[in-house]
């Protein structure tokens, strides 16, 4: 095969039949204020692990409605609230990570 | 002299039996689950003659006197020290006088009790006559408590109490048996005073029944019921909430001890949930009780339902509360109601993990012999670190602001959410930081922080002072580096519960304000000050659930009609903007505002 200098990306696609979103209904029975998320993306802006793990309440939501791992960008969350203070829905985003935390389970394959 | 026995002790003896064996094997319990460290501590406090002075003169003054109670509200403190004191010296003088006039049976441990019974003496000796009168006055003490108690039970607004807890059913058994026991001792002793002798009370009781029911059948079956009351009570105590009478007991040598609860249902914090006397006062007390829904979440009946085991209710009201300590604050007896819900919400496994390992400064940490650390709260309230940063360079600080384009956090809302391995392995991180700075003073803006770099960070040990920004700008305004000018706007000022009751610190940032505005006071203050419900503390109130709350201590707040609100915590500072009418700002942007 002749080397062009680069590679084709991993598809990205996500069929939504084969995901598991056993956590995303998890969370919504916890929390169903995050059916108000209108990702306005200010949980995004003032998080203050955002630098050491990519952290954003908003793409924890997202990631989870496609069944995508939420664990590494949880891992560097300190819980500080401030993603619950700017909240214009009145989220509370603090024990939503507490209780993805608490109920998240290893997935194999994925 | 009568005889020795008879049958009517029986019921009295299984109880006390009962009560002392259960208390017994309690103590062994809870002295065996505290960590071994704790318990050679608290067996070391014991034979140490201060601490050993110090238990008895506790035990005395909290259980016997309520000395607390008293300052709180010496309606109820006469109530409880009557009864508790009361009984206490009945017992006493009843032991006296087995030891006085019937020395042989002082092995006997009902004797005391039913003494009366047991023993003629008339009143001819001076002893006897000054002991009778005592026990009478003693018992007429004890009744006008009881009767308190029972006029309170209908109208408890009467003692200054909104609400009080619903008594569970075996409540109300223990608290009808005692309520009985008195009384029946009372007429007990009045059907036997023409033989066994009596003083004011009793003896003209003694006519009275006498003259109405005339013959002696009746003196039987009064002891029995005297009996029976006793025996009752004492059967329930260990189920009930008078449980705290002896529990208080163990409590507070451990409490001087200085331990502290490692476990939410062992030891120490066991000791506590059963010393909760249910009196209520938390419920008064706390913020969330603005909203009625939420009663029924207060210390109280956290420890009702820990020792009911309902694992589900404990769990919900751990996790809902606001952490402000203002339980603690008003409590009798000392029960730490956040310090038990936080070891409660640290028992919860996570099934993801924490990694801070790669946790550093985003930017290079500057040096200066002060630093200034904002705090995730401070820098959602720029305007905070702004006036802060301008009063240091109005006052020539020489400072470096170490977390300007962001920084960590400081480990204390994860410690609160009772994640404490991970709470340590940040604070090692944010630790780093900190010494990075090389700085003597460490600034900081929010009392969250404040409080666990005080408590947890040990930097006193590298030399390094921690301290807030309103004792800091007060200490500089003392030494003449800050001049504000006096305006003529009324503050009130709110404590913030980390400052306040977590931290301390009540006079400095009052003084401070007193320099640049006229200072007015909230109708509840200080250690009393209420949360302004923003707390991080709650894991499961939502923002719709607090507005109510906030409204709340707002009203507290302007009860005296104050022109704005200040406090000194920028927490606080956003929630109450949210909904108050009048302006809201922190400390500092006073004071630079006048400066």
């Amino acid at each position: 095969m002749t080397d062009f200098g680069f590679t084709r990306a991993k598809s990205s696609t996500i069929n939504l039949d084969n995901v598991d979103t056993s956590l995303f209904r998890k969370m919504l029975e916890v929390e169903p204020d995050v059916r108000r998320c209108m990702e306005c993306g200010s949980c995004s802006a003032v998080c203050t692990a955002a630098p050491l793990s990519g952290m954003s309440v908003r793409k924890v939501i997202h990631a989870l409605e496609r069944g995508v791992d939420i664990a590494p960008m949880l891992s560097g969350c300190m819980l500080c609230g401030k993603c619950t203070m700017v909240c214009p829905r009145g989220i509370n985003t603090r024990h939503l990570i507490l209780s993805l935390e608490r109920y998240y389970k290893k997935k194999e394959n994925v | 002299m009568r005889p020795d026995f008879h049958p009517f002790v029986i019921p009295f003896c299984a109880g006390m039996f009962f009560v002392l064996g259960y208390c017994f094997f309690g103590i062994f319990n809870i002295i065996f689950h505290l960590p071994r460290r704790d318990r050679r501590r608290f067996l070391v406090s014991l034979i140490n003659p201060v601490t050993a002075w110090k238990n008895i003169r506790d035990i005395f003054l909290n259980c016997l006197i309520h000395v607390k109670l008293w300052k709180r509200n010496p309606l109820l403190g006469y109530m409880h020290s009557s009864i508790a004191f009361g009984w206490f010296m009945l017992i006493v003088l009843g032991h006296l006088e087995v030891f006085l006039y019937a020395p042989g049976h002082l092995s006997k441990f009902y004797y005391p009790i039913f003494f009366n019974f047991f023993v003629a003496k008339s009143e001819e000796t001076i002893g006897g006559a000054v002991l009778f009168f005592l026990m009478d006055f003693f018992l007429l003490v004890v009744l006008s408590g009881i009767t308190l108690a029972i006029i309170k039970r209908v109208r408890s607004l009467w003692f200054g109490m909104r609400r009080t807890t619903r008594p569970s059913v075996l409540d109300m058994v223990g608290m009808y048996s005692l309520w009985a026991i008195f009384p029946l001792r009372l007429l007990a002793e009045g059907f036997t005073a023409h033989i066994s002798g009596g003083s004011f009370l009793i003896i003209p009781l003694n006519w009275m029944v006498r003259g109405f029911l005339g013959n002696e059948i009746n003196m039987v079956p009064t002891w029995w019921a005297y009996s029976i009351a006793l025996s009752v009570f004492m059967f329930v105590l260990p189920f009930t909430r008078y449980m705290h009478i002896p529990a208080e007991m163990l409590l507070i040598p451990l409490r001087n001890a200085g331990l502290c609860i490692r476990h939410p249902r062992k030891g120490f914090a066991k000791i506590q949930v059963l010393s909760c006397p249910g009196c209520g006062v938390c419920i008064d007390a706390c913020p969330m009780s603005a909203k009625k829904a939420n009663i029924k979440d207060t210390t109280v009946y956290l420890n009702r339902q820990i020792r009911r085991r309902n694992e589900k209710r404990i769990e919900e009201i751990s996790d809902k509360c606001l952490m402000c300590g203002k339980c603690t604050a008003v409590c009798q007896v000392g029960v730490d109601g956040p310090v038990i819900r936080q070891a409660q919400r640290s028992l919860r496994k996570y099934a993801l993990g924490k990694d801070y390992s790669a946790a550093v400064s985003p930017t290079p940490v500057g040096k200066a012999a002060v630093a200034y650390f904002a705090g995730c709260m401070t820098q959602l309230t720029p305007g905070i670190s702004k006036a802060v940063e301008s009063l240091l360079k109005k006052a020539g600080v020489d400072y470096t602001f170490i977390d300007r384009e962001g920084g960590l956090c400081c480990g204390r809302p994860l410690m609160m959410a009772g994640r404490i391995k991970e709470a340590r392995e940040l604070m090692e991180k944010t630790r780093e930081i900190i010494l990075a700075s090389e700085c003597r003073t460490l600034l900081l803006s929010c009392p969250i922080c404040y409080r666990i770099f005080k408590e947890e960070y040990d930097l006193e040990k590298e030399g390094i002072e921690v301290i807030h920004h309103s004792v800091y700008l007060y200490n500089l305004v003392q030494g003449g580096r800050l001049k504000p000018s006096r305006s003529d706007i009324h503050f009130v000022y709110h404590d913030p519960c980390e400052l306040g009751r977590g931290s301390g610190i009540y006079e400095e940032p009052r003084k401070l304000l007193r320099t640049s505005a006229y200072l007015v006071e909230a109708a509840k203050n200080r250690e009393e000050s209420v949360c302004c419900s923003g707390s991080l503390g709650s894991l499961t109130l939502g923002f719709a659930d607090r507005k109510e709350l906030t409204e709340a201590a707002l009203r507290n707040l302007t009860s005296d009609i104050p022109d704005a609100i200040a406090t000194a915590c920028p927490l606080c500072r956003s929630t109450f903007r949210r909904y108050s009418d009048i302006p809201v700002s922190d400390i500092a942007e006073v004071i630079d505002s006048r400066t």
